[in-house]
């Protein structure tokens, strides 16, 4: 049981090193492993999209992936969307003021999708984000309010592009 | 400078602590030396167990301990009935309760029968498969109308049939009326089962502290205080040394109420007898197979009318599974029966109901908790009424409307609450009148509509309406206590699920103490903060806690006032309390800040007046006679491709009445989603069981919830004020209100899209497969 690989794993700018099971999953790993519980699990067979990070900046459903795979990668979860709760990155706020979170377990989730969603597509259309969105479930709110903040997060990020910029590294 | 928050649409204080992953869940605590455990569940749904083996499973590297039914000793228990039958004359309940680890006989596919220990949960789950049962299979009862045949299999072998429960409430005479009426409509209804699928599982967390001889247990529970309650029973410890903890939780609609599942009572004493803190975390099959759901019915009805469309009388006889067990009683099918008059008077009413042991998980309230199968029945059958008699569904169910000098309306029949069914106030021509005005109904259907049917569309427009009981007892309670900071916490007993209560409660006492809302923070769901309380559940949470909250906020602020007008050297009635302060009116210098009176009143040194309570704070209790009775009008136009038989729902109006609105954003949220979890209910949502009564749905792949693509393009929402004479902020309950009406509308919508004569959706859920045999039929 003990055969452990060793893994390195940037998370959030944060190198770590560890040593893992070969089956230990990636949503796992950030979560008990490093202590990174923003990610959460929903379905553990990749449909909810409720675990969903960034890899290398792109989504990924970290409950169907092993946190070997993730050896020489980066990943970016919900704590790293912004420095603290004080200082939300706009699609947050824009997600606060639009009433876009109810319960909030989808929610990192949902923004680690629409991060990426959005650097690739500035100014969505309506139908866009419905698309965007639609591998990502959520109980609470009914998505209406979850398409108007990313509209408004659309207009939030676009005034200040630098900054996200520089807050967060793409490929 | 102090403004004015209820009614406002105040954004949530909650929300930046989840928008950045530092909101705590049940997952997320983790303690030195947690062990984890993984459940063996039952692969059939109704066998005799003859022999358990797990001696192999012991002897996994990093298992520390197996139970089953055999080695639980004397805690071995079947859980407590957690509602007791109401006092309904003609009435019969067997009760049935769920046990901690099944013993002698399974009786549902995921019924616990051991639970290994482990390391971690990857070595729990292996060692589940060194778990050998032998099992005796026998026949399943799955077909609610087979249940109760002579040669049906007995679930509960004690008892003489499959038979939980029966019960019948009349109101007026219906055979008396019969024979009086022009038409009479008569049909079968059927409403099948359908799941919660909150996003987060359930969750424990239990840890023993044997030096400190305290159990703390976090719970994905709606109910924190009583599962308090009831684990120092079980565990035979004092109130004071168990502290039960629900968090935020990941959405919950009313299956996270279910007292106790098994995991829940067996959980904790495992942490007692290892001393070690046990986690047990849910896995979404688990969650499909061994959570509660709800939904279920078949129903024989019939509507006596007038030829003018005004309903003589009503007549239902219908069946309810209850599933394996039934320690929730008869809460949802008394629902039904309750809800099915809806807003209309209906002077006849014969309700027959019986209750039924199937073997399947047991079904407890889901998000409307048997309102939506009465709805589904009542609506179902005017508009059956308005074909037969050329009238539009709004015309006959104008006709109908309780009208607003006949309230409180007395239905006479008991209702789940215990109490007669009574709607407390209501005014509902005008929700209709609404509706119809924001759908623009007389264009889309004088121009609209036939316009587009030429063109080839499936296009087709529905309206309904419903009655919620919303708010009903027995109490909750509230603290609230001003600090030597000026800042104001609150703590209530109910658990928060999404709702907003960290918000909306606030909005109350920042309004009551004139303080900034950034000054008051909420604790919920916390025994060791508040130990007296019911749970979330009923859409009561503003009714009961909130009132509650109102009232604590009152008691406090008369303390403030008090105090200060003794510190002051003024008349209580010549003080003006704004901004965290107390000053003399018209002398803004003689004050004296909030912050500096808890200081006072809380002196170290001294003496006090005899019968002085410390401190700015205080408790207090809310418990109305009896619920507050919301209701609404739902309104939609919906576009079916007659290929693919895909419904679009172009546009959804929700008219609604929930008496005083604290915060409309968080009102219309409510909405939004409880539409979604209609729509769900419709057309996307089915537990399909076999005739084994294996679940067919237990996955996201098999089971569909709604997507971005398949909600309505757009809620509008009209909300209607009639504030309720039970309590003093005239509130009444929303949370349940966008799930009861959605999936009558959606049908009434689609077959008028479809514009078949002969097409007539009477049961639920519908499916684009479903739909196209009924269409194949007609």
């Amino acid at each position: 049981m003990s055969n452990l690989f060793p893994i390195t794993v940037t998370v959030n700018g944060v190198v770590y090193q560890k040593e893992v099971e070969p089956r230990l999953l990636l949503s796992d790993f950030l979560r008990h492993t490093l202590g990174l519980t923003g990610t959460h699990v929903g379905c553990e067979h990749g449909v909810c999209g409720v675990c969903t990070v960034l890899f290398d900046g792109r989504p990924v459903r970290s409950c169907i992936m092993f946190a070997v795979q993730a050896n020489g990668h980066k990943i970016t979860t919900v704590e790293g969307l912004s420095k603290d709760m004080e200082h939300l990155h706009p699609l947050q706020e824009a997600f606060s003021e639009k009433h876009a979170l109810q319960c909030g377990f989808c929610t990192p989730g949902f923004l680690m999708t629409l991060i990426a969603f959005l650097h690739e597509n500035p100014h969505p259309t309506e139908e866009q984000i419905r698309e965007a969105i639609s591998g990502n479930i959520c109980r609470c709110t009914g998505y209406q309010n979850i398409i108007e903040a990313v509209k408004l997060a659309a207009i939030k990020m676009n005034a200040s592009r630098e900054n996200v910029a520089n807050e967060l590294s793409f490929p | 400078m102090t403004t004015s928050y209820i009614g406002e649409s105040v954004k949530r204080l909650e929300d930046a602590r989840l928008l950045t992953g530092q909101a705590l869940f049940v997952d997320d605590v983790h303690l030195p030396k947690m062990l984890e455990v993984a459940f063996l569940r039952s692969s059939y749904a109704h066998a005799r167990i003859r022999k358990i083996d797990v001696s192999e499973a012991l002897k996994k590297t990093g298992v520390v301990a197996v139970y089953t039914a055999q080695n639980l000793g004397d805690y071995w228990q079947a859980g407590p009935l957690l509602v007791s039958p109401p006092p309904i004359k003609r009435l019969t309940f067997h009760k049935k309760t769920q046990v901690i680890l099944a013993k002698d006989k399974v009786r549902y596919v995921g019924e616990p029968i051991a639970a290994v220990v482990a390391e971690n949960r990857y070595i729990a789950e292996d060692a589940l498969n060194d778990i050998i049962v032998d099992f005796e299979p026998l026949p399943a009862v799955v077909d609610l109308e087979k249940a109760l045949l002579p040669d049906a299999a007995l679930i509960h072998e004690d008892l003489p049939s499959n038979l939980a429960a029966h019960v019948i409430q009349e109101k007026g005479n219906y055979f008396a009326i019969k024979d009086q009426a022009d038409l009479i409509i008569k049909r079968d209804f059927s409403y099948d089962h359908g799941a919660a699928v909150a996003m987060e599982n359930r969750a424990i967390v239990a840890d023993w502290d044997s030096k400190g001889q305290q159990m703390t247990v976090w719970d994905t529970t709606q109910a924190p205080i009583p599962i308090m309650n009831g684990l120092a029973g079980m565990l035979g410890l004092s109130e004071n040394q168990v502290r039960v903890i629900a968090p935020f939780l990941g959405g919950a609609f009313g299956p996270k109420i279910m007292m106790f599942y098994s995991e829940e009572m067996l959980i904790p004493w495992i942490s007692k007898q290892l001393g070690r803190p046990i986690k047990w975390i849910e896995d979404r099959q688990e969650n499909f197979l061994a959570t509660t759901h709800e939904r279920g019915q078949t129903h024989h009805a019939e509507m006596a009318l007038t030829k003018e469309g005004k309903i003589l009388g009503i007549h239902d006889v219908f069946l309810h599974d209850t599933g394996a067990y039934d320690p929730y009683g008869l809460t949802v099918p008394i629902n039904s029966q309750c809800t099915l008059l809806g807003p209309y008077d209906v002077k006849n009413y014969y309700s027959e109901f019986s209750v039924i042991f199937t073997n399947k998980m047991i079904v407890t309230p889901y998000r409307g908790a048997g309102r939506p199968q009465g709805v589904f029945v009542m609506e179902r059958l005017l508009d059956l009424a308005a074909k037969e008699l050329h009238l539009t569904p709004s015309e006959i169910r104008s006709r109908n409307f309780i009208l607003p000098e006949q309230f409180p309306y007395k239905n006479e029949i008991i209702y789940q609450d215990f109490a007669p069914l009574v709607y407390d106030s209501g005014n509902y021509a005008p929700a209709m009148e609404k509706a119809l005005e924001l759908i623009d109904y007389k264009k889309f259907v004088e121009e609209e509509q036939p316009k587009l049917r030429a063109e080839g569309k499936n296009i087709g427009i529905g309206v309904v309406s419903y009655v919620e009981g919303t708010g009903i007892g027995p109490y909750e309670g509230a603290k609230v206590t001003v600090g030597a900071s000026g800042k104001v916490s609150v703590a209530t007993g109910v658990g928060t699920q999404g709702q907003s209560h960290f918000t909306t409660f606030a909005q109350i006492v920042a309004d009551v103490l004139k303080v900034n809302i950034h000054d008051v923070t909420l604790v919920t769901g916390d025994t060791f903060k508040m130990n007296w309380g019911c749970g979330t559940f009923a859409s009561r949470g503003m009714v009961v806690a909130g009132n509650a909250c109102y009232a604590a906020a009152m008691a406090v602020r008369e303390k403030i006032l008090k105090l200060a007008s003794e510190i002051l050297e003024s008349s209580i009635e010549n003080l003006e309390l704004g901004d965290s302060k107390v000053c003399v009116k018209g002398m803004p210098e003689k004050k004296i800040t909030l912050g500096e009176l808890a200081v006072k009143a809380n002196p170290l040194r001294g003496a006090v007046k005899p019968g002085t309570i410390p401190g700015l704070e205080a408790a207090a209790y809310f418990g109305p006679s009896t619920g507050a009775t919301s209701n609404g009008v739902h309104a939609a136009i919906v576009e079916v491709n007659p290929k693919t038989l895909r419904v679009d729902i172009l546009k959804y109006i929700v008219v609604h009445d929930c008496g005083k609105v604290i915060n409309p954003m968080v009102v219309e949220g409510q909405i939004h989603g409880g539409v979604a979890q209609g729509i769900g209910n419709a057309y996307y949502e089915q537990l399909v069981y076999d005739k084994k009564g294996q679940l067919l749905t237990a996955s996201l792949m098999d089971y569909l919830l709604p997507t971005s693509y398949d909600v309505p393009r757009k809620i509008i929402t009209g909300h209607i004020e009639t504030p309720s004479p039970l309590n003093p902020l005239g509130v009444k309950g929303t949370g349940e209100a966008g799930t009861i009406p959605a999936a009558s509308l959606f049908v009434q919508a689609v077959e008028n899209a479809l514009d078949n004569p002969k097409l007539e959706i009477r049961e639920v859920p519908m499916s684009p497969n479903r739909l196209f045999e009924l269409l194949k039929e007609s």
